[in-house]
């Protein structure tokens, strides 16, 4: 009896890695510059050739810019980007209490623009909004991710969870299916990352500009011949909270480059 | 529109330099088309020039080939110190311009 016992706690104990192979361990995470070639690489670590610093620069300049009919700028409130930007969106998406529900730096950005600047929205993947969360963003470079902390952000993460665990699309594929369960392989001939979001908004040389990481799911999506949520959807945010969570300690990179 | 130039701040006198460029354009081939069919128009840049304290030291002609935000990297001898002058020139009047200063010891 004993002895049948422990076959079937031995076969239990040796199949259940298989069943728990979706989590990444914190130190088999690894960014998606690791996958890259030697150029790309370079491409990233050299500011004056990195494409992704240009957005930064006009980031800068409009972070001093007076908008809106408050005729504020984000420096009025925010003062100097390099001390009070830094680690901030290393902690995105974030819980707004406003709303009771986690916003983007993206959707932060346009939050103060429409309650502080009584500005205009800008749209998503505009070029200034773009360039606003660049500017932002780069000011965490080398801070580690620490977004989802937050108790509040607990079902949100769990909602992000299932949606990375759910087959979707013609190709009835989920996230996990790639990013947890064959990183290191390639898909026709392009290396399979972890899809770790450490450098958004980032640009991608297939893109030819920067781009935020909804884009990016959104390609994902169409890749899986899903139906794309939209910009700015809860699912989209509760995805991108869940990636960053699952990204937690990686260093920022924004503005990264990617193939 | 911005741009990033490299060029040492300080270089000794007949030292070979490298000057690297980097500017923001969407260079636009020409060649695509919208959802509805209609040709997207060409919107590149076509030219670029440097100069060395006056004198033209290096130009290009950029075609609809070559990638969105173009980088450009080339060599000269530091002569005198002063200032390198940058000239992009593009379809629809697009003009952008950028300097840099080295000192030659």
């Amino acid at each position: 009896m004993i002895f049948w016992r422990a076959i079937a706690a031995a076969t239990l104990f040796a199949t259940t890695p298989a069943l728990l192979a979706g989590e990444i361990p914190p130190d088999a995470r690894r960014s998606g510059y690791a996958f890259m070639g030697p150029d790309t690489q370079a491409m990233q670590d050299d500011d004056t050739i990195n494409p992704g610093m240009l957005f930064v620069l006009d980031g800068e300049a409009l972070w001093g810019r007076k908008s809106g009919s408050a005729n504020k700028a984000c420096a009025d409130c925010h003062g100097d980007a390099r001390s009070s930007m830094k680690g901030v969106a290393a902690r995105y998406p974030a819980f707004d209490k406003a709303s009771g529900r986690p916003v983007t730096l993206d959707q932060r950005i346009n939050l103060c623009r429409a309650n502080h600047q009584q500005a205009t929205p800008l749209p998503y993947e505009s070029r200034d909004l773009l360039a606003l969360s660049a500017f932002v963003a780069h000011q965490s470079r080398g801070v580690a991710i620490t977004a989802g902390d937050d108790p509040q952000l607990k079902p949100f993460i769990e909602q992000g969870r299932d949606l990375f665990m759910q087959r979707e699309g013609q190709l009835n594929l989920a996230c996990t299916n790639c990013h947890d369960d064959n990183f290191n392989k390639r898909l026709a001939g392009a290396p399979i990352t972890q899809g770790q979001p450490t450098g958004y908004p980032l640009y991608r040389l297939e893109w030819q500009t920067l781009g935020s990481l909804e884009r990016r799911l959104r390609s994902c999506m169409s890749g899986v011949r899903a139906q794309a949520y939209d910009y700015g959807s809860p699912e989209l945010v509760a995805l991108e909270l869940y990636l960053m969570s699952r990204a937690r300690g990686l260093p920022m990179e924004t503005p990264a480059v990617r193939p | 529109m911005a741009a990033l130039i490299n060029v040492p701040a300080k270089a000794k006198r007949g030292a070979i330099i490298e000057i690297r460029t980097l500017t923001s354009h969407i260079m636009e081939t020409g060649f695509r088309h919208t959802a509805a069919g209609d040709v997207v128009p060409r919107d590149i840049i076509t030219s670029f020039t440097c100069r060395y304290n006056g004198a033209e030291i290096f130009r290009a002609d950029l075609f609809p080939a070559i990638a969105a935000n173009p980088y450009l990297s080339f060599f000269t001898v530091a002569k005198e110190s002063g200032k390198f002058e940058f000239e992009w020139i593009g379809d629809n009047g697009y003009s952008s311009t950028a300097s840099a200063s080295i000192t030659v010891e």
